[in-house]
């Protein structure tokens, strides 16, 4: 019969494979868990909490600029859409970086309306990938908490 | 436009670490450690390389642009050039650009005005373990033998980096740069590369304190070729 932790870790395999398989995360992701240890136990949750601010921000730019009805600075919003790009990047959220191509183009051709839908788009996403890796955190914490070790996952 | 973001880590250069990423402090260097000078816009990606370089053994300072690094390195920015052909020690920095632009005339470009590498962002931890590698043989190489480098070559110095300067005989200028080149209006990206590399021939003296890479990969090794063989629709 299965342990508490033998259950948690599997929901935790699972979930993790899904998060890649359906293209939320990508292998950046994997470099940022290599560099998390001991000494640095959450440095996972802290550098994506911190992207997620990234993301707010970014976007509250963007947003702003694109207010500008009849003056939007398309070389504003391609820039912050450049930073979210390169952070999203960095952190492994693979959908989030797909929307900021698409994204990009719409600027570069100063697509209005492409780059309103681009918008709401990222806004979605980034959120969505927030929930989930909330609870991902939290199948960890459960897991230490009842006393097993987080696996290793091998995508 | 600079991340309003950043940590200002000239003011505070024992809290490199934001929020208490990163775990504690770095230890004071060991005689194989280089000092690298990380420059990015971006908090996220600072963080990120600061990490990924502690946990390669550098000590690590994070600045948020172009102007910040030639701040911390005491250079006056009005008077860059004229300070820095004059400091020999600014002129061995070896200089590494980090950029998520895969497009081979940029990249040569950077080689061609001095940088010592490339990396593609998002940059790995397996790329900058190389780069540690070839840092640490490359100084064993320009010292002529295998004996361990002086200290005083790689002591930091530990006073905050205010007070750095390259009129002081106490400091070192860290021994690399490592530049993103993350758009930034205000700060052409490549003008750090050119202020700290222009001259291209490096003067290899054993009684330099400073750390010189001189020496190239050699072309198996060189990570710019690999570079270039990257398919250049990759993004």
């Amino acid at each position: 019969m299965d342990t508490l932790v033998a259950q948690l870790q599997r929901q935790f395999r699972d979930y993790t494979i899904s998060l890649y398989h359906q293209g939320f995360l990508d292998d950046q992701f994997t470099e940022l868990k290599k560099l998390q240890d001991e000494c640095s136990p959450d440095f996972v949750a802290e550098v994506v909490s911190l992207f997620f601010e990234d993301c707010e921000k970014l976007i509250g730019n963007m947003a702003r600029a694109l207010d500008q009805t009849g003056n939007v600075d398309f070389n504003l919003v391609g820039s912050s859409v450049h930073q979210l790009k390169g952070s999203s990047s960095s952190v492994g959220a693979k959908r989030v970086k797909g929307l900021c191509v698409t994204f990009k183009e719409c600027c570069d051709s100063q697509n209005f309306e492409g780059c309103v839908r681009c918008l709401q788009q990222v806004d979605i996403e980034y959120k969505s990938l927030k929930a989930k890796l909330q609870d991902l955190f939290s199948l960890e914490q459960q897991i230490v908490q009842a006393g097993g070790r987080i696996p290793q996952v091998d995508i | 436009m600079a991340s309003d973001g950043g940590v200002s880590c000239l003011r505070r250069p024992e809290m490199i670490n934001v929020g208490g990423i990163g775990g504690m402090e770095s230890p004071p260097l060991d005689v194989d450690e280089v000092h690298v000078l990380a420059v990015d816009d971006s908090l996220v990606d600072r963080i990120f390389i600061e990490r990924l370089l502690r946990i390669t053994s550098c000590k690590v300072t994070a600045v948020d642009s172009g102007w910040r690094a030639l701040e911390f390195l005491g250079i006056d920015n009005e008077k860059a050039s004229a300070e820095l052909d004059e400091s020999s020690s600014f002129r061995q920095v070896p200089v590494v650009i980090m950029s998520s632009e895969n497009v081979i005339t940029r990249i040569d470009r950077c080689l061609e005005e001095g940088a010592e590498d490339f990396l593609l962002k998002p940059v790995k931890l397996a790329d900058v373990k190389r780069l540690r590698n070839y840092l640490s043989r490359d100084v064993k190489l320009s010292n002529g033998n295998k004996r361990k480098l002086p200290e005083d070559s790689v002591s930091v110095n530990t006073s905050p980096p205010l007070t750095l300067s390259p009129d002081s005989s106490d400091s070192s200028p860290p021994p690399l740069l490592l530049s993103s080149d993350s758009s930034d209006a205000s700060s052409p990206p490549l003008s750090p590369v050119e202020s700290l590399s222009s001259p291209l021939s490096f003067p290899l003296d054993d009684e330099d304190d400073d750390v010189s890479t001189e020496s190239s990969p050699t072309p198996e090794e060189s990570p710019v070729r690999r570079q270039k063989m990257r398919s250049p629709s990759l993004d």
